[in-house]
């Protein structure tokens, strides 16, 4: 019996050889979408422990890494959701070399706080797809979905942003050039 | 509708809500999830205290005058 056939039949120590083998992997997509290493963490034994409920469901044959990703994105969809949009978007990891004027800051949390009231899934597509630049295919792999409607998402994220921002007299680039 | 549509909007949250550059994990889990699987284990009870409690059920049902003499030894 292989690996992944050990762990679907409840093995432990098959568990916790793909647990050391895809940790690293999965922590670092979570902590892209919540943007906070304690969280991410957090959600990482969450989604681990979600794949260990769920292993009798597990096709042995198929893809241990893309069944993982798919966990990670819906366990960090559910914290998105959970979380109030009002709380601060959190940015541990993401350094901004240059100190800020008032006026900049003022501006960076308005656009932070627009970003923040994305609907959950709107707000996970466009932090992949605009902020980390992660790939249309991969995003959709990743969220169960295809990648036309990763586009559709993506799109009504952008036009819910432009208009928040629009709102709040945040000019992007594109509007000054009107 | 491309990849590269998007752009300005791109740039500016760039500019703003940089993307993440430490996503090493500092940590290994294992223990954490050792201890999220040890929590959630559902209680197992032996299969004696089941037959045991059968044994006690069966009893009130068969005799239930030891009902009165269980609830004054009690």
């Amino acid at each position: 019996m292989d690996l992944q056939e050990r762990f679907a039949a409840g093995d432990l120590e098959a568990f916790e050889v793909l647990f050391r083998q895809h940790q690293k992997h999965v922590y670092a997509w979570i902590v892209r979408i919540v943007r906070d290493s304690g969280i991410a963490e957090d959600l990482t034994v969450e989604t681990f422990w979600r794949i260990h409920k769920s292993r009798a469901r597990f096709n042995p044959d198929g893809n241990f890494g893309a069944w993982a990703y798919r966990i990670a994105t819906n366990t960090a969809l559910d914290h998105l959701r959970k979380k109030r949009p009002e709380t601060e978007l959190p940015n541990d990891l993401a350094g901004h070399p240059n100190p800020d004027s008032a006026v900049q800051r003022e501006t960076r949390d308005q656009i932070r706080q627009a970003f923040n009231r994305l609907p959950a899934k709107y707000r996970l597509v466009a932090t992949l797809a605009l902020i980390e630049e992660e790939p249309y295919d991969k995003i959709a792999s990743a969220v169960g979905i295809s990648s036309s409607l990763v586009k559709v998402r993506l799109f009504r994220a952008v036009r819910m942003l432009r208009k928040q921002l629009s709102s709040l007299q945040v000019r992007t680039p594109n509007h000054e050039r009107k | 509708m491309n990849e590269n549509d998007h752009k300005d909007l791109r740039d500016l949250l760039k500019q703003n809500i940089a993307p993440v550059t430490h996503t090493e994990l500092r940590r290994d889990l294992w223990p954490q999830m050792l201890r999220r699987l040890d929590q959630q284990q559902p209680v197992r009870v032996p299969w004696f205290d089941w037959a045991l409690a059968a044994v006690a059920a069966a009893a009130l049902v068969l005799f239930p005058g030891v009902i009165p003499a269980l609830l004054y030894h009690l």
